[in-house]
């Protein structure tokens, strides 16, 4: 398993290309585009890109304009991690053939929370027990922005989305957010890692450790979109950290199965005091704005208890207990 | 060319698509379990257990990521082949535009089998009818012979750099598929050589120079874009281009093949049997060729001018040869194992009637519908064709245009 000495400075990243470049389409204050560019900043070396249908698909590459400095393909939305299954078996036979200029060429795969969470999580789950070599990214944020805010398996309990609005009755998304990272621990691959965007040295090793590991692995980015959670363009990065402050988006990773606090989170864990309170981060975002009113505020507390509850078996599984 | 030395083998059509995808050089084969196709991917197991092919083999999760994952190791620039068969092929049906649409070469065995519901495993076209507009080449193979034939060929037409199209070769479901046939096996060799390597037609890439169309890290380009109306339809355009073009490289092919087997399958896109002065005669795709041509004999030994004209390819519908052959023809009777429901009968009744529109003289037409589910076409219920077009041809009469053959009204 890898544990990648590399520790990336501000000018080294500056300096390096930008493979994912300027000039898209997206949303001033895109969290996803920066999920992208973070994680295109830790390539090793030659690189194959695969993209599920979404937001970053059509932001990067409407015909005949190209975002990518990589070679690139997408092909549907619910089959991303099959293309990075047919690109690794290409690419094993054609060097077994001797039909391969490079020695090694990475596989990177990325596709949002609708895409892997819901209608792509079979061939994400056919794929990692194949054990095809690859990383797959998930840049989560948190429901079908592409197609205008509808709610996925993603969306976190309370939020209001088109298809999940907050009604009268309804306060917003009735469910609670599907654990998609401890999924994919669960199905016994070497390396499975959460990040922020707010965070883009951890992002950046995580996402080189993910390149390295020989096999699946696989990264669940938090990547905050303005327009779907209703806050100002400015705050991304704001956002992106006190999901990690309140714990409601902890970082951590697993290598070969064993869970592992990333410092970010850690201190949370030893000084809980600093631990956030979720009510501070549903208020920055207007998708939350109806839990606020008289009748819906017993939602804040039910995120809350979610929060704390999920946090606490997080602990348990890093091997560590909140001190107070 | 020398007709090379072959041997003969008892196999089934799975078998000898097997053994086809075995010689031809494949690198990536992605495939997911379907009766009655299964025997494909069992046997070609097999060759990679026992080391004998250089092939990566993914067993997807699913048809549909066994199609992505031929399109994707395509567009990387490998041999793929997939087979499937019924829902499998219908689980496919988004990936199958996706992946002529990306112009990826594909070569897919199908095991022509009935859809749901009612579940029926045996054979009917329904499953490969109902992809006919995803620009799929077509071939539909008499025998188990003419499938392995018609293997070899499909890499040299797909990765032919003027069709770049993907290929479907359709054998039916238990009657070729399941069925021991005397097979004449071409050597590794002989077929290695046939296939050759694959090459990539230049693109503009992004540097503003002619790359190779592959995913390369040497020379990236950018594949399946966002492509709207401003360039989407000249895109599809290129798609029935590569159609046009397709009747002519698969004759040449066909006859290349046909140099070093030994073997026709008349021009490569249909097979005119006894047509040339035919007054009666149906139109049909796959086994049914083969028993037709049965009662076609013995009708001539009976002094009855019938004849028989066999689609090898169904897309792209090879029209002005059909157009030719059946000139002469003044009762026509045409096959569909499928239904177009609600429609004026089967897919290849309505290609064909609406193609002699413009004929200068027209036969009677006529349409059955037959075998659906596996339902048994025996010699009988052909025969019974013939004699309803003899009747026609006498009273020059059609009493019903679309009918069902052999099935309780």
């Amino acid at each position: 398993m890898t544990t990648t000495s590399w520790k990336p400075t501000a000018k080294e990243i500056v300096e390096k290309a930008e493979l994912f470049t300027s000039g898209h389409r997206a949303c001033a204050g895109c969290g996803p585009a920066i999920a992208l560019r973070q994680v295109m900043k830790a390539t090793r070396g030659p690189t194959i890109v695969t993209n599920a249908t979404g937001c970053m698909e059509v932001v990067s590459t409407i015909y005949p304009y190209t975002a990518w400095k990589v070679p690139w393909i997408h092909t549907a939305f619910e089959n991303v991690a099959a293309n990075a299954s047919g690109i690794e078996a290409a690419l094993k036979a054609m060097k077994r053939k001797g039909r391969l200029a490079h020695e090694n060429i990475d596989v990177i795969a990325f596709a949002g929370d609708g895409g892997t969470f819901d209608i792509g999580i079979q061939a994400l789950s056919g794929a990692v027990e194949r054990g095809h070599d690859f990383l797959y990214v998930l840049y989560d944020n948190e429901a079908y922005m592409n197609t205008g805010i509808q709610r996925s398996g993603s969306t976190p309990h309370g939020a209001s989305t088109t298809t999940s609005p907050a009604g009268r009755v309804i306060p917003g998304k009735l469910q609670y957010k599907k654990p998609i990272a401890d999924i994919m621990v669960a199905h016994e691959i070497p390396y499975v890692a959460t990040a922020s965007i707010a965070y883009w040295q951890d992002l950046l090793v995580k996402a080189r450790r993910g390149l390295e590991t020989e096999g699946p692995a696989f990264m669940h980015i938090f990547t905050p979109c303005p327009r779907g959670w209703r806050y100002d363009t400015s705050k991304t990065i704001e956002i992106a950290r006190l999901g990690v402050e309140t714990c409601i988006f902890p970082l951590w990773e697993t290598i070969d199965g064993e869970y592992n606090l990333s410092p970010q989170s850690k201190i949370f864990a030893l000084k809980p005091e600093r631990k956030k309170k979720i009510s501070g981060y549903l208020k920055m975002q207007r998708r939350f704005k109806h839990l606020f009113r008289p009748k819906f505020k017993h939602v804040i507390d039910e995120i809350q208890h979610r929060v704390d509850e999920r946090w606490n078996r997080l602990l348990k599984r890093c091997n560590m207990t909140q001190s107070d | 060319m020398a007709v090379a030395q072959q041997k003969t083998l008892a196999m089934n059509g799975d078998e000898a698509v097997a053994l086809a995808v075995k010689q031809s050089d494949v690198d990536v084969v992605a495939a997911y379990p379907i009766t009655p196709q299964t025997i494909i991917v069992e046997r070609f197991s097999e060759y990679v257990a026992n080391g004998e092919v250089e092939t990566e083999f993914v067993c997807t999760e699913s048809e549909h990521s066994a199609l992505t994952a031929c399109l994707a190791a395509s567009a990387t620039g490998a041999r793929t082949f997939t087979a499937s068969a019924s829902a499998g092929l219908a689980l496919m049906h988004e990936i199958l535009y996706v992946t002529s649409g990306c112009r990826a070469p594909v070569v897919m065995a199908i095991a022509n089998r009935a859809l749901s519901a009612p579940i029926n495993i045996h054979c009917d076209h329904s499953d490969s009818m109902v992809e006919r507009d995803s620009c799929w080449i077509q071939i539909y193979a008499e025998n188990s012979q003419e499938t392995y034939d018609s293997m070899i060929q499909s890499f040299r037409i797909a990765e032919h750099l003027q069709v770049l199209l993907p290929v479907m070769v359709c054998l039916d479901a238990f009657v070729l598929s399941h069925t021991l046939e005397n097979v004449q096996i071409l050597a590794d060799e002989t077929v290695r050589k046939f296939v050759g390597v694959r090459q990539f037609p230049l693109v503009m890439g992004h540097e503003g120079k002619e790359v190779p169309f592959k995913l390369d890290p040497n020379n990236p380009i950018t594949m399946g874009p966002l492509d709207l109306h401003d360039y989407y339809f000249e895109h599809k355009r290129q798609q029935e281009e590569a159609m046009k073009i397709a009747p002519r490289i698969i004759k040449e092919i066909h006859e290349e093949f046909s140099r070093i087997s030994g073997r026709k399958y008349g021009n490569g896109l249909i097979e005119a049997y006894r047509l040339e002065d035919a007054d009666i005669a149906t139109v049909c795709v796959g086994s049914t060729a083969g028993t037709t041509k049965t009662v076609v004999d013995h009708l001539r030994t009976k002094g009855t001018k019938a004849g028989l004209l066999r689609l090898r390819t169904f897309r792209p519908l090879p029209l002005t040869e059909i157009m030719g052959a059946l000139e002469n023809v003044k009762a026509l009777a045409i096959m569909d194992r499928s239904n177009s429901f609600g429609g004026s009968g089967g897919p290849i009744y309505h290609e064909i009637r609406h193609s002699m529109y413009d004929a200068p003289t027209h036969p009677h037409i006529v349409n059955y519908i037959y075998g659906l589910g596996g339902r048994d076409m025996p010699p009988t219920t052909i025969l019974n064709i013939y004699k309803d077009l003899q009747e026609i041809l006498q009273t020059k009469k059609v009493k019903r245009d679309v009918q069902f053959a052999g099935v309780r009204q």
